[in-house]
């Protein structure tokens, strides 16, 4: 490669260079450090300041990328493809500033959520957890080393496994639910490492820009086309892609509200950066393997997903457990954006994953707010709220039109441009028409499960019995941050579109310039 | 494609077969299994499956210890290094760490199970799933009047 001889020469010197470590370093150290005070008091404090630090590097970061181009750090000065290589470009930035801003808004309200959910002795530990899944979330994104991408998911998977069985102080059913949560991702990292021994016999290398540059001079073998076939089972469990979303109800259901939250914005969203890397930067879509696997199985499955997913969620009698069920059928939404294949359907899918992470952390927020008030999701628990807590449920109903994508929220603005792509590809196939309509059908499916919430919590009247008030501020603050960008980025779109549309851009581009050596940016 | 049966491509590959062999006896016993420790057994015949295949494609042929052969002051001793053939030693190293995270998710399933053990009282599947669908009709029955009231 031609830049290598640049990036070797490049020292990092100021802070200002270290960003891209920092950005993992900092969550990573504070882990430790709130084991080692083992202060139930500092606990919190800590893990909001780190991640705090996280979201401003991850703005930084984001800043500096946004043009295009990347940055590249080599650990320890040993020069890619022998040294690990965190590499940032406008597609890491993006999902490293959705994942830090997401850890760091739920932070207050885990604060209020956790005290009332969580045995008070797992305080610290619980946070110490907390701090270890973000950084195995942004060292995953980060990181430009395929090896190194299982090493980050095997800390964020194994920290999230013991954050969801936390929530068996109120329902024992959370460690069967973290069990097979852990079966089931164990399996899906070990394909996922599987299918990189593959790669590595067939490259004899782990950096993914070099993968892919050597990917692309030998072409397809059988050894290149298993190791994506092992790739893409392994990682499509960890996003919960359709037919392998078994781990996902039970584990988002019985996990306490604060983990949900934040696993619902982020872990399936870091999962499907990875799977997306892959598919494009890694192996290039201009492969045939990569476009069948696309059309023939990622499309239906998004498409079955969608429908499904909406429809069981549609007849669930538990508000947590049916935006759960939804949260498959949003994944559906990306992975239909992905594998339309086009800059518009992977700006859609981008802009989709930061919509719906901004919503579905909104909502299990208010699931959250209500079990604090009411012990419980049931809808009976839960209805006639909406005059009790009107804050919440205001935010709720924010929350619910984003993801159904009613016009003026952000949800809107994503599922347009997935059916503006779906039609753009029509005079190729016309099976897309059928596509687009499929989306629109499915959003009406969102309508019913939404409104059903709408209706239990302004219609019904209140259990006689209810002693509910309104939320604390602690958790209507981030409440209604989030609720407020849901409004905002649905407002004003160009930002966010803008971001994304770059983002695409340089995915399809055989991606962060990962074969164009002149696109180069912090590097000396 | 003359011949689908050779002998000689088997046992060159031998190592590819003993790994699908242990690969799919570890998933086996994941899926066919109820009782959760023979469950996360199976995961580790599983995992050590993969890690055999990580240390047999490190295997060059002819290739010794990648130690380079000094003489008794530590020296490395030039002329010993002509000609020598290593085996690639990074497949190794990185086994090492799935090695390390393996241990640290058989450690973390049987935490689970314990604690399993502690609230359910067996560690059976099949008798865990029995008394979790008696949970969710207890639940639903408890709330059931919102669903029937819709449907």
């Amino acid at each position: 490669m031609a830049n290598t001889a640049l990036v070797a020469e490049h020292t990092a010197r100021t802070l200002y260079d270290h960003l891209p470590l920092l950005q993992v370093l900092v969550p990573f150290c504070a882990a430790p450090l709130i084991v080692l005070l083992g202060s139930r008091r500092l606990a919190w404090p800590l893990a909001f300041v780190s991640s705090a630090v996280a979201l401003i590097i991850s703005v930084m970061l984001m800043m500096s990328v946004r043009e295009g181009g990347y940055i590249s750090y080599t650990m320890g000065g040993w020069s890619p493809p022998l040294g690990i290589e965190y590499r940032i470009d406008t597609v890491n930035a993006y999902v490293l500033m959705l994942i830090s801003a997401i850890g760091t808004v739920v932070l207050p309200f885990a604060y209020v959520s956790v005290k009332d959910e969580i045995l008070s002795k797992n305080h610290s530990l619980f946070y110490a957890c907390w701090m270890l899944c973000l950084t195995g979330l942004l060292g995953m994104v980060a990181t430009g080393d395929a090896f190194n991408v299982f090493v980050f998911l095997e800390i964020s998977s194994l920290s999230t496994y013991v954050l969801v069985a936390q929530g068996a102080a109120r329902d024992r059913r959370a460690l069967t639910a973290a069990y097979d949560y852990l079966i089931m991702g164990t399996i899906g990292a070990t394909f996922f490492v599987i299918g990189l021994g593959m790669l590595y016999m067939a490259t004899g290398t782990l950096n993914m820009a070099d993968l892919a540059d050597r990917i692309a001079d030998q072409g397809a073998n059988r050894t290149v086309r298993s190791g994506f076939a092992f790739i893409v089972v392994g990682l499509g469990l960890k996003v919960a892609m359709f037919p392998l979303h078994l781990w996902l109800p039970k584990a988002y259901t019985f996990a306490p509200s604060a983990v949900t939250v934040f696993l619902s914005a982020t872990a399936t969203k870091a999962a499907l950066y990875v799977l997306m890397r892959f598919i494009f930067s890694v192996y290039h879509p201009d492969f045939s393997f990569t476009t069948n696997a696309l059309e023939i199985i990622f499309l239906p499955l998004a498409i079955i997903a969608m429908f499904s997913a909406s429809f069981i969620a549609a007849f669930q009698i538990n508000f947590k457990r049916m935006l759960a069920y939804s949260s498959i059928a949003q994944v559906g939404y990306m992975l239909l954006g992905i594998a339309i294949l086009t800059e518009t359907g992977l700006t859609a899918a981008l802009l989709h994953m930061f919509n719906h992470g901004l919503a579905k952390a909104l909502l299990f927020m208010g699931v959250g707010a209500l079990v604090l008030r009411t012990g419980g999701a049931f809808y009976t628990q839960i209805s006639g709220l909406g005059r009790k807590m009107p804050l919440t449920c205001g935010a709720i109903v924010v929350g619910g039109l984003s993801l159904i994508g009613v016009p003026g929220t952000a949800g809107f603005l994503s599922k347009w441009l997935l059916v503006q792509a779906a039609l753009e590809r029509v005079s190729e196939n016309s099976l897309f028409l059928l596509v687009s309509i499929a989306i629109v059908l499915s959003s009406l499916l969102a309508v019913v499960y939404v409104w059903r919430v709408f209706e239990v919590l302004y219609l019904r009247e209140p259990n006689p019995d209810s002693t509910a008030t309104e939320a604390p501020l602690m958790m209507l603050i981030p409440m209604w941050i989030l609720a407020g960008s849901c409004l905002w980025f649905g407002l004003s779109t160009d930002f966010l579109y803008d971001i994304a549309n770059q983002a695409a851009l340089g995915l399809l581009d055989g991606s962060m310039g990962m074969l164009d050596s002149n696109k180069t940016l912090g590097v000396e | 494609m003359g011949q689908l049966f050779n002998l000689q491509f088997l046992t060159g590959h031998i190592h590819y077969l003993l790994f699908i062999i242990l690969m799919m006896t570890g998933l086996f016993i994941v899926v066919d299994k109820t009782n959760l420790v023979k469950k996360i057994i199976g995961l580790n015949i599983f995992q050590a499956s993969v890690f055999m295949f990580y240390v047999s494609i490190g295997k060059v042929t002819g290739g010794t210890a990648p130690i380079f052969p000094m003489d008794d002051k530590y020296h490395v001793d030039k002329e010993a290094l002509q000609g020598i053939v290593y085996s690639n030693p990074l497949p190794h190293v990185l086994i090492l760490t799935a090695i390390v995270v393996g241990i640290a998710t058989t450690s973390l399933g049987l935490a689970l199970i314990i604690r399993i053990r502690e609230s359910f009282n067996t560690i059976d599947e099949e008798d865990i799933l029995n008394i979790e669908q008696e949970m969710t009709r207890d639940d639903n029955n408890k709330h059931r009047d919102v669903a029937e009231g819709l449907t």
